[in-house]
């Protein structure tokens, strides 16, 4: 026990060091990760020979982000993709690998190992790219988008190679790993949390039947995806019960996880699939705000993993080696990326981006390169050579990000061929609570147009909104990770219209603490509410009922036979001293004392009732006053005072 | 560090009268559809000295804050009405603006001084060619003649008018290209009022303003008329 807790003290204690100080430098969390993991690693050998069995766990970090980023990507989005997915995707594969493979055909003595070289090498790192194109809000992007395809592609891809290597062993190098090993028993098979598992359904089975278990392994996600999930989800949501929501998430995606590994496929790609059925789930931002955690510190962990894994003793052995061999290798895939970038039309700064983030060898590189070595395709040498080229490259990978920000993106800014930015794309309205009160709020702004997303913690509400065709969330909208998934960072205004008082006010103080600029409205119960929620912050709060007792009021003096007009009048100048009152009360208010305590407000609202009555009073005898002296008519005998 | 080129000292000495205050009250229905008064206004809105008030912005319900706009009045030294011609008059906002603010005592009528001796004139857009606002044409009067209610006002409360400036077959301006430089005779025509470079008296008498605007503005530089 106590070991277990003293290496999860050294794994967190190097991240919680590393991260914010390598962000604060500008570097990304990512080379923060990776730094912190070169300390605990090679530099203070705090950590080590586990570092791999650590890895291949931490590798389900990668999972966990296929299934949030299918949740961010509908089925319209994905299919849209697909001319870019197969082309850029399947382009970059072939042309990267045969490139390294021919490279390596000179340099190697075995053309086998030249092209399982080649295979792994064009292979770049999901976890590294995706993670930092999200930091950067770049995922939105062209080039983000081009980068994702590819890196789908590749996830697919990695399927059929793991069947080829075994067809290129090289009886030499079996000999080789025979010796070395001493006749000792057969090399087990590596855990893989990427690909090929020890268990498997699919063993002994023929080539027809293999199809249609993959087959009904997809259809049993999709299917399942689409309609076992949601009532369980919702039987889930009406226990109110946090943890078991967590619970179910997660089950949801170890358990797809687990059925690809079953059957032979790669789970990042099953549960990017789920992901993608779910995305249009009310559940979504509920699933995404559980999940997002879990994968943050996979990853995390598995980026220390790469760093503390790399060999100090190979890379001084055999630095010149090894630096040429990854710059090589960076190169050789940075101009394959760049000429297919500018063969699929990106503009310049998506095509530099595009370039730049996919030129690095992958977390799947690793995997693919212990298969070799296992199956005899790649010598143990040149395997550690390899290892070393890999995490070179992803450690490279942010310095040339931050190359991209400082670099590249300065000097295209300026160029004449970028269209202008249009503003027509309307930032998202957020509405929490979805009641009477927000369903209105609500369907005034998509009628004007505006894209909204709403929240409410009423499972059966938000699914009645979701059949009436509106875009709802499931969720506690005062918790902060459901409001970033909800889009909070993007989003051009806040309502707040929950149905608890304490919690609305709190809600507010937290959006206007944690986004200042962003525009608040609150919905207030009555006047104390009111003012709590201007203290709070809030850059609106409106009264729920006054504007419809006005309505009603005037709808009885109209009723009473008074002229339609003379009682819009009245109620517009009620309206306005009214809300002078509100302006000049606040003041007088005190969070801490009582209404009925505050003698001076008292004193206060006595006075304004006074002088409300008078404006009616005075509308009845005179015709100079407040709400007729826009239209009075100019005193009788006026015009003998304009003849000259 | 300023993306405006210096103005050249010369040419500040050369205004001799003291700089006017501009007030444009601006009023279009449906400001996403306008091609010309939106460019106009944007230009105004760029300029020192000049205060743009969009009416239908700022009183959506068109409750006018009277006591508002009457201290906006007394704080500028000319006042431009810009608009669409809507049934040969203003749109409807501007009929409101004008029977709220205009008050007895304050605009006109016995202690009615406050407006006395500022400069009055509208920026209109009209639909119909130029040749239509004749006694020959389909409108049988001349835009002028159209917006004499306006000028009586303006008489009544001890203004100055100016004759509109107005832009002819609006609708059309954008295909015939014609807005960029209807902008640009727009600010000139404010920039030249403001400092005061405008010839008034030879103005006063035009059928409209934008007929020969190189007349009447002296260059700011040698105080010659041309610019």
């Amino acid at each position: 026990m106590s070991g277990v807790l003293y290496q999860v003290f050294v794994y967190l204690c190097a991240a919680v060091v590393a991260v914010p100080v390598a962000k604060r430098l500008g570097l990304g969390s990512v080379l923060g990760y990776l730094i912190a993991g070169i300390a605990i690693g090679p530099v203070f050998g705090i950590v080590g020979a586990e570092t791999e069995q650590l890895q291949h766990f931490a590798e389900f970090g990668v999972v966990l982000m296929l299934f949030l980023v299918g949740l961010e990507l509908k089925p319209q989005l994905l299919w849209q993709m697909r001319a870019r997915l197969l082309g850029l995707g399947g382009l970059q594969v072939l042309a990267t690998a045969a490139a390294i493979a021919a490279l390596g055909w000179v340099l190697l003595p075995h053309w086998q190992s030249a092209v399982a070289t080649g295979l792994l090498l064009a292979l770049s790192s999901t976890a590294i790219v995706l993670q930092t194109l999200s930091e950067k809000g770049l995922m939105a992007t062209d080039g983000g988008r081009a980068g994702f395809s590819v890196l789908l592609f590749q996830d697919i891809a990695v399927i059929p190679m793991l069947a080829l290597i075994p067809v290129l062993a090289v009886p030499e190098i079996a000999d080789l790993v025979q010796h070395a090993a001493g006749h000792a028993a057969p090399a087990e098979p590596v855990a893989q949390a990427g690909h090929g598992e020890g268990m498997s359904l699919v063993a002994g089975l023929s080539g027809w039947s293999y199809a249609g278990v993959v087959l009904g392994a997809v259809a049993a996600v999709v299917l399942g995806g689409h309609f076992l999930t949601r009532p369980l989800f919702r039987l889930i949501a009406s226990s109110h019960l946090r943890e078991t929501f967590t619970a179910a998430a997660l089950l949801l995606v170890v358990g797809i996880a687990l059925l690809m590994t079953l059957v032979d496929l790669s789970p990042a790609l099953g549960t990017f699939l789920a992901g993608v059925v779910l995305a249009d789930s009310e559940f979504r931002h509920e699933l995404e705000s559980d999940i997002e955690p879990f994968k943050g510190l996979l990853l995390g962990l598995f980026f220390i993993t790469v760093g503390a894994g790399i060999d100090f003793g190979v890379l001084f052995g055999q630095l010149f080696t090894v630096l040429a061999l990854t710059l090589g290798v960076m190169a050789v895939k940075g101009g394959i990326l760049f000429g297919l970038g500018r063969l699929f039309r990106l503009r310049a700064a998506d095509q530099w981006l595009f370039t730049l983030s996919l030129a690095q060898a992958g977390e799947f590189g690793f995997v693919l390169l212990a298969f070799s070595t296992q199956n005899a395709v790649i010598a143990p040498e040149l395997g550690k050579l390899l290892s070393l080229v890999i995490a070179l490259s992803m450690l490279l990978t942010p310095v040339l990000f931050i190359g991209y920000d400082r670099l590249v993106l300065p000097r295209l800014r300026s160029a004449p061929d970028q269209p202008p930015d249009t503003i027509d794309e309307q930032g998202t309205v957020i509405i929490a609570g979805v009641g009477r009160f927000g369903q209105v709020v609500n369907r005034l702004l998509m009628a004007a147009g505006v894209r909204t997303v709403v929240l409410d913690h009423e499972a059966t509400t938000v699914e009645r909104m979701r059949r009436i065709g509106i875009r709802s969330f499931f969720g506690d909208a005062s918790r902060p990770d459901l409001l970033r998934a909800a889009g909070i960072e993007q989003a051009a205004a806040f309502v707040v219209a929950i149905d608890d008082r304490d919690r609305a006010v709190q809600l507010v103080e937290y959006v206007k603490r944690e986004h200042p600029g962003l525009h608040v409205i609150a919905r207030a119960f009555d006047v104390d509410h009111l003012y709590l929620l201007r203290t709070a912050g809030a850059d609106m709060a409106v009264r729920e009922v006054f504007d419809a007792s006005l309505e009603a009021g005037a709808a009885t003096l109209r009723a009473l036979g008074q002229h339609p007009f003379e009682v819009e009048k009245i109620r517009r100048a009620f309206r306005r001293h009214d809300l002078d009152t509100l302006e000049e009360l606040y003041e007088l208010w005190d969070r801490d004392l009582d209404f009925a305590k505050n003698r001076a407000l008292l004193e206060r609202v006595r006075a304004r009732t006074a002088a409300e009555l008078e404006i009616t009073a005075a509308d009845r005898t005179r015709l100079h006053d407040r709400s007729e002296r826009g239209w009075t008519p100019p005193p009788k005998g006026y015009t003998t005072e304009l003849d000259v | 560090m300023s993306k405006h080129p210096p103005t050249p000292v010369a040419a500040r000495k050369a205004v001799s009268a003291p700089a006017r205050r501009i007030l444009v009250l601006f009023a279009h229905p449906s400001l996403p559809r306008s091609e010309a008064n939106a460019p106009m206004l944007a230009a105004a809105r760029g300029l020192d000295g000049v205060t743009c008030v969009d009416l239908y912005a700022e009183y959506p319900a068109f409750e006018i804050d009277i006591d508002r706009e009457q201290a906006r009045l007394l704080a500028h030294d000319v006042v431009c009405f810009q608009h669409p011609l809507y049934w040969y008059s203003t749109p409807a906002i501007l009929k409101e603006w004008q029977d709220l603010v205009l008050e007895h005592g304050f605009a006109y009528g016995a202690g009615g001084t406050a407006l006395r001796g500022k400069l009055f004139f509208c920026a209109c857009s009209a639909g119909g060619p130029e040749a239509a606002y004749c006694a020959a044409g389909y409108n049988h009067f001349s835009i002028r003649e159209l917006l004499q209610p306006l000028e009586q006002t303006a008489y009544l409360c001890g203004m100055s008018y100016l004759p509109p400036f107005a832009l002819f077959g609006a609708r059309t301006a954008v295909q015939e290209g014609r807005i960029d430089a209807h902008v640009a005779d727009w600010v000139r025509l404010l920039t030249a009022l403001r400092d005061g470079r405008l010839d008034i008296a030879a103005a006063a008498d035009l059928p409209r303003l934008n007929q020969d605007l190189d007349r009447l503005i002296a260059s700011p530089a040698t105080g010659e008329p041309g610019a």
